[in-house]
């Protein structure tokens, strides 16, 4: 569904992405793990065309993204800091989309917009908005649409925990009727239940991708959050453990 | 285009700055005609602020007014949208904020207080300055990395072509006096729109008469059909060129 073949990009000094391959399914629920400033954003930027990368191409569906704009009808992003215009209600925020995208306006998905309870405070301008309240806007505005490609980048930093749930819950309905889910997130507890293949960049490069299984056998941890703080740490079951995790390569595919 | 404008714009009237733009511009244009009996004499004092004022209001207003909606440009490109598309809408909005502005603060006096040919040159060269700061101002804040260096590089232009420019005119014009000089500042004038807003509109007024041989000239070109032609085009490659140029880097600009 989305293949990225041999992505680099450079930040004039900054090596933010370094020969990045992968390919990712309908169905998967990917989560880009890495530390801080390890290029999961950049990743995510650059398939939305937000970032050109140096180079390397990005297909989804089979096509480049390359200068077209049409292919993000099927992708829902939810960004990590949501700021939008300081004057506008949110409820012209909404219409605005609507507007804009008027072919795709009969199938819409307004369920997080119920479920959040964004019509209580449909009036409000955007600048008086929480933190938290803009991330629910953030995250009504990708399921929108109904795309089968959503991209969350750290959707629930920053939301209380009821929110977060219900955030978690409309995730796993999402993953049941086969789309593809690729999140970033710090939370990695938030993660456990819901991913099937784990992708881990450091400084930009793709230090493995893995489905679920893989990681924790690896590891032998259960828990992803201690099996990616052992990746981190770069402790693994011995140097035998060490070898098998960092020679997977770029370039296999998982599907 | 329009719906995404519509939806700028809305944002733009909603801030109060244009409002007290506005209001800046009704009160002095309605001063001066009340505190002038020579409503000729006025028109000439009001030209002056135009001439500072436009420029520079349009430059930094469009300049803040890009970095502050930075996050709504980067929601829009992860829609199904091209960045053409989102930058000119911006640029329509923009300027049909600050042209609204113009119209209703300087338009309205000249057309209560002066409606004849003098008060339309006016009107017709602070309308084409608005546009061809706008489009400057968007060429800069796209260009530039920051706000503050966006800022900077507008205010830059502002200076040069509001005081710089005139200054290295007088300098040619001083330095190589021996020389019949009247085709050239018919050149250089080509080269500073506000200089080409200056003498349209000058040499719609009687004071043209005190200008000597080269105002003679300059009335025999700019006075006919031809100039008011030239003008229009110049202002016109004023416009577009810049905004080209903006796009052009914008397509390709990593947000």
């Amino acid at each position: 569904m989305i293949s990225i073949e041999h992505i680099s990009k450079k930040f004039r000094k900054l090596q933010a992405l370094d020969n990045i391959n992968a390919g990712f399914e309908p169905g998967q629920v990917v989560s880009l793990v890495g530390p801080n400033g390890s290029g999961k954003t950049t990743l995510i930027k650059c398939i939305l065309g937000m970032v050109r990368p140096d180079r390397g191409d990005i297909l989804v569906n089979g096509h480049s993204v390359q200068q077209q704009h049409g292919y993000r009808k099927q992708i829902g992003y939810m960004p990590q800091i949501g700021r939008y215009p300081d004057n506008m209600k949110i409820r012209q925020l909404f219409e605005m989309l609507y507007t804009l995208r008027q072919d795709e306006a009969e199938n819409t998905d307004r369920e997080l917009i119920r479920d959040f309870e964004l019509e209580n405070i449909f009036e409000k301008p955007m600048r008086t908005l929480s933190g938290g309240t803009r991330q629910k806007v953030s995250a009504a505005l990708a399921f929108l649409f109904n795309p089968p490609i959503l991209i969350l980048d750290e959707p629930t930093a920053g939301l209380d925990p009821l929110a977060a749930e219900i955030l978690k819950a409309k995730m796993m309905k999402e993953k049941k009727k086969d789309k593809l889910i690729l999140i970033t997130s710090h939370i990695l507890s938030d993660l456990d239940e819901l991913t099937s293949h784990i992708m881990y960049m450091q400084d930009g490069k793709q230090i493995f991708f893995k489905d679920l299984d893989a990681v924790r056998e690896d590891t032998g941890e259960i828990k992803l959050g201690r099996a990616i703080a052992r990746i981190m740490k770069g402790d693994g079951p011995g140097n035998a453990w060490n070898g098998r995790m960092f020679s997977v390569i770029t370039g296999d595919k998982i599907i | 285009m329009i719906k995404l404008s519509r939806y700028v714009l809305y944002d733009i009237l909603r801030s109060r700055i244009i409002i007290a733009y506005t209001l800046f511009l009704l009160i002095v244009s309605c001063s001066m005609f009340q505190m002038e009996e020579n409503s000729s004499k006025a028109l000439l004092s009001l030209l002056n602020i135009v001439l500072i004022v436009l420029p520079l209001v349009s430059l930094v207003f469009t300049t803040i007014h890009y970095y502050n909606s930075y996050e709504f440009i980067e929601l829009m490109s992860s829609q199904p949208m091209s960045r053409t598309r989102i930058l000119m809408s911006e640029y329509t909005g923009v300027s049909i904020a600050l042209l609204s502005a113009f119209f209703i603060g300087v338009g309205i006096p000249v057309l209560i207080y002066m409606p004849d040919e003098t008060g339309f040159a006016l009107l017709f060269a602070g309308a084409a300055l608005t546009l061809v700061f706008t489009s400057l101002a968007f060429f800069a804040s796209v260009r530039a990395r920051d706000k503050a260096r966006g800022i900077g590089f507008a205010l830059l232009l502002w200076f040069y072509f509001a005081l710089i420019y005139d200054g290295l005119v007088l300098l040619i014009l001083f330095s190589f006096s021996d020389y019949p000089l009247e085709k050239l500042t018919l050149v250089l004038s080509a080269l500073n729109p506000i200089d080409l807003g200056r003498i349209f509109i000058i040499l719609k007024m009687d004071i043209s008469a005190l200008m000597g041989y080269t105002g003679a000239l300059y009335k025999d070109f700019f006075g006919s059909g031809t100039g008011v032609l030239f003008t229009g085009g110049i202002m016109l490659v004023w416009i577009v060129v810049p905004l080209w140029l903006a796009v052009k880097k914008f397509k390709h600009k990593d947000l």
